[in-house]
């Protein structure tokens, strides 16, 4: 039983999330650093270089790394307070054990052979996948390599998934697909390049910020600058075409731009019958989709489609940037593609300046997508359904290739296993389900089905409060290991300080359980850069081939782009270049995309669209930005965003509480009136927990390829209440309460 | 001379992340406080908003109202905080400056401001808030470099009705502005009726 311990008011007093705001040693200057460590920020795949000034084993500040070219110094505010998790309050500093009115302190020995040994259990009363592991896209690809083996070698489950299934795996299902290589195509240095460039679904300036200055270095430069959103963000207020579509509508768009530019001649058919298979039928689909058409689906007049097109088509060069905001829905994928049909139709990709790429939300939500750690992949990028590729990887590992499990359940499908009964026992690792998955009282009722449930953690998350057991874990800057950021490029994270005592590294957690499991032979790791040295050859011959790129190179040369087969090759910055695609035929497989409706389209019940997202100053479900005062003191409770005319219709004014109230549940916030949203659409960013959850709402329904949640649309009705009336109003803030 | 590093200020660019805010205090002189203001023009209307850091005026009016000779000027032109023993924490430069950036900091009964990061810009570094700043809305670069890489022109002269102000840090505005003029006459002439470029509802009415 995984039900919560004792009172939440009781496990927040003890164990947080609580502010920190006064830096190791106080706000006095600190003068000399002991040490200034260059390394990357740990929030979001930009994963900016940034040097962390050590005094006595503590980091207490930081100096910008301006000889880091991705970056060059610049930072948002989440990187520059990003050292305030260093001693924090909060810190577990020793592995729990839940009892009967909350948790107490045991050992490490008693903690991992209890772990051990509910996995021995499970195992013999319900099979090896009834005991599941579910993991993050903010560790290092190290981290991500071992936990995909440690899956599948010594606790020898199937059920294997993360949390980057909630992130990337729209983008990465629609690049594969269409170009055989799951990658941003092109590094960003080529954005400024472009003479027009298309943003669709990303709110820049909040969510990579860093990138701004690329399109604004762009916008200089003459290009033109189209941004697709329901809301009028800090981006799109100033570029040349806003497009306020309709939350699913994008397709509309995109179909309704290629109608246009077919019909107007601006198609490159020469690059298409070379280089492409599937245009026939592409422009067969969009026939239909006229302007006036498309306008509907999109919900913006025909005439901004039409202007689209205009910008885009005939331009020499261009660039498309996607995110969330197309990849969050049942057609994720379809989304990514259709934008893409617009890349590869004018054949302008894999040239300086030409090109597309998604921007990645988890620090390393590019290289934990690679290594294995996905319920149908292998390192490298391999398929494990593939024998070739098992049979690889098995040789590397040492184990047989029949030994290997195959595909698992992904992220979603694996918590209504759990919820079902199927699955009793998980393991988990940088995730947040009790802030980040859909549908929130679903997920909290299957986690408390779980008949043995431990978490790795550095604070307590609001899903950790419903372990049996937790193990207390080390930090980014506590452990050296790699990420892959958002172009592509392999960096590396350096150790700062040492974690603190009675903490231990994720990846020596996962040696130490191996070795009770009984496969500590296929575990016996010194350091984080041998498992590193193990994953360049798991991954060689693979897609992402990390087999060239060392810890010394990445030092050397500021990073090393995948593909990097050989120790004398150079990397890989810019994809697809002379138009060789990934596929085996080195071609472009485009597909035509009809669009369809969402899986809950408002009604007369709920009439008011939800879409949700981030806020610049917190990272993903808030286990560290709630925690770091300066940060939380920027956005320190959700808002329900809507238009004066929709609040005018509900008679609401900015500041009242509102209840949002969905299917599924409901939330209590405030309002915040702004005339920056479409009127038929409100915005609550996702970053809390309890009544304050924004995932209390959604819906949990999944696109069919990726697996992704369609966070970006469901149905909700939205009234004024006097106060709040539930029964977490009271907490502080950061920790679910209102204010 | 364009070789020398400045202060740019490019309003267009900013995005409102407070990078710049929460950098600021990160600075070893004054840690803890953050001298940079980031105003939020009208957060019903519009996401605009703007960074100000002081733009340290040639001839400083904050200086030359200040009854107890409290602020001074560096040779480089950096005006600086008022000097603790002198300031009466009167707030006269809070009024008399009109960029609105000298604070009267009540629990320290003193007046302080943005002081060009005088530590780190006299030794090589650039300020803090333009080097984080992820929109470069704040940049410390040459005058050069700014007219090779920018549209806009960046200006340094500013009209308040009869008084000129020169400031050390220059702003980026359209190529045809070669001076700032804020003269109230400016104020209550009727707009063309245009569509609200900041309300959705409007955009999508307006196509």
């Amino acid at each position: 039983m995984a039900k919560l311990p004792a009172p939440i008011e009781t496990l927040v007093e003890r164990y947080g999330p609580h502010r920190h705001y006064v830096p190791e040693g106080g706000w006095q200057p600190i003068g000399e650093p002991d040490r200034l460590v260059k390394t990357h920020c740990c929030f979001c795949g930009q994963q900016c270089g940034i040097q962390l000034k050590v005094k006595e084993n503590r980091v207490v500040g930081f100096e910008p790394w301006e000889d880091f070219p991705f970056n060059q110094g610049k930072l948002c505010p989440k990187g520059v307070k990003r050292y305030l998790q260093d001693g924090h309050e909060d810190r577990l500093r020793s592995p729990l054990e839940r009892t009967d009115g909350g948790f107490r302190e045991i050992g490490w020995d008693a903690a991992l052979d209890r772990t051990a040994r509910e996995i021995k259990r499970i195992h013999a009363e319900h099979g090896n996948d009834a005991f599941a592991i579910l993991t993050g896209a903010s560790i290092t690809n190290e981290r991500a390599y071992l936990m995909g083996k440690f899956a599948r070698v010594a606790v020898r489950t199937a059920n294997i998934d993360y949390n980057g299934r909630l992130c990337m795996v729209s983008a990465g299902a629609a690049s594969k697909k269409i170009f055989g290589i799951d990658r941003a195509a092109n590094p960003w240095s080529d954005i400024p390049k472009a003479e027009v460039i298309l943003i669709a679904g990303a709110n820049i300036a909040e969510c990579a910020p860093i990138t701004t200055d690329y399109l604004w270095r762009a916008r200089e430069n003459g290009a033109k600058i189209i941004v697709l959103d329901p809301r009028l963000t800090p981006i799109a207020r100033t570029v040349d075409l806003f497009i306020p579509v309709r939350s699913g509508g994008d397709i509309g768009i995109f179909n309704g731009m290629l109608h246009v530019m077919i019909e107007r001649g601006w198609i490159n058919r020469e690059f298409l019958a070379a280089h492409t298979t599937g245009w026939e039928e592409v422009e067969r689909t969009v026939a239909k989709y006229t302007p006036e058409y498309a306008a509907k689906i999109a919900g913006v007049p025909a005439s901004m489609i039409v202007r689209a097109a205009e910008l885009w088509g005939p331009a020499k060069s261009s660039f498309l940037l996607h995110s969330r905001g197309i990849e969050h829905h049942t057609k994720g994928v379809d989304n990514c593609m259709a934008a893409i049909n617009l890349v590869v139709a004018t054949g302008r990709i894999g040239r300086e300046g030409c090109g597309y790429a998604m921007i990645t939300g988890q620090g390393n939500g590019q290289g934990a997508r690679e290594q294995g750690q996905k319920a149908e992949q292998l390192p490298g990028m391999r398929d494990i359904d593939n024998p070739e590729h098992r049979k690889y990887i098995a040789g590397v590992w040492g184990v047989e290739e029949e030994t290997i499990p195959h595909k698992g359940l992904t992220a979603v499908p694996l918590v209504e296993a759990i919820h079902e009964g199927k699955i009793k026992g998980l393991l988990l690792l940088c995730f947040n389900p009790m802030v980040s998955l859909p549908n929130q009282t679903y997920i909290r009722e299957a986690l408390e089905k779980l008949e043995y449930f431990v978490v790795l953690d550095f604070f307590m998350s609001e899903t950790a409060r419903h372990a049996d057991v937790i193990l207390p874990t080390a930090l980014m800057e506590e452990d050296a290991g790699t990420t892959t950021n958002t172009e592509g490029r392999v960096i590396l994270h350096q150790k700062a300080v040492e974690p603190p005592p009675g903490t231990r590294e994720d990846w020596r957690v996962a040696c130490d359980l191996a070795e009770r499991l009984g496969v500590g032979d296929k575990f016996r790791f010194g350091s984080s850069k041998e498992i590193f040295d193990e994953l360049r050859v798991a991954s060689k011959g693979g897609i992402a081939d990390y087999y060239g790129i060392t810890w010394e190179r990445i030092e050397k040369e500021k990073g090393v782009f995948w593909p990097c087969p050989a120790l004398d090759h150079p990397g890989t910055p810019r994809l697809y270049e002379g138009a060789k695609f990934g596929h085996p035929d080195g071609k472009a497989h485009l597909k035509g995309i009809e669009w369809r409706p969402a899986t809950e389209e408002p009604d007369e019940e709920f009439p008011i669209i939800l879409t949700t997202g981030r806020v610049v100053a917190q990272y993903l479900s808030g286990t560290q930005t709630r925690r770091i005062g300066a940060l939380d003191d920027q956005a320190p409770q959700p808002s329900c965003e809507m238009h004066p005319r929709l609040a005018a219709k509900l008679g609401v004014v900015d500041r009242d509480f509102v209840k949002v109230e969905s299917r599924r549940g409901a939330i209590v916030v405030r309002a915040l009136v702004v005339k920056t949203i479409r009127p038929d659409t409100v915005f609550v960013p996702y970053h809390w927990p309890t009544d304050r959850a924004a995932n209390r709402l959604t819906v949990r329904a999944i696109d069919p390829i990726s697996n992704i949640p369609e966070f970006k649309i469901c149905a909700v009705r939205v009234k004024k209440v006097e106060k709040p009336d539930d029964d977490t109003w009271a907490l502080p803030p950061e920790a679910g309460g209102l204010r | 001379m364009s070789q020398e590093l400045a202060f740019f200020i490019d309003y267009s660019r900013c995005i409102g992340c407070q990078a710049c805010v929460q950098a600021c205090e990160e600075c070893d002189t004054h840690r803890g406080a953050s001298m940079i203001h980031l105003e939020t023009i009208d957060r019903p209307g519009s996401v605009q908003t703007t960074p100000q850091v002081c733009m340290h005026c040639e001839n400083p009016i904050c200086a030359r109202v200040c009854p107890a000779d409290a602020i001074k000027q560096t040779p480089e032109g950096v005006t600086q905080s008022s000097l603790k023993p002198r300031c009466i924490g009167c707030s006269n430069c809070v009024l008399a400056c009109p960029f609105g950036v000298p604070k009267y900091k009540a629990e320290i009964d003193q007046m302080m401001k943005c002081d060009y990061c005088l530590d780190r810009t006299s030794t090589g570094k650039r300020p803090m808030c333009a080097t984080v700043c992820p929109s470069q809305a704040l940049a410390f670069v040459t005058l050069e470099h700014i007219e090779k890489t920018r549209r806009g022109r960046a200006v340094n002269e500013w009209v308040f009705g009869d008084e000129v102000v020169r400031t050390k840090v220059y702003v980026v505005v359209p190529p045809e502005v070669d001076t700032v003029r804020a003269d109230l006459v400016q104020l209550g002439k009727k707009r063309a009726p245009e569509i609200d470029r900041d309300d959705v509802a409007a955009i999508l009415e307006g196509g």
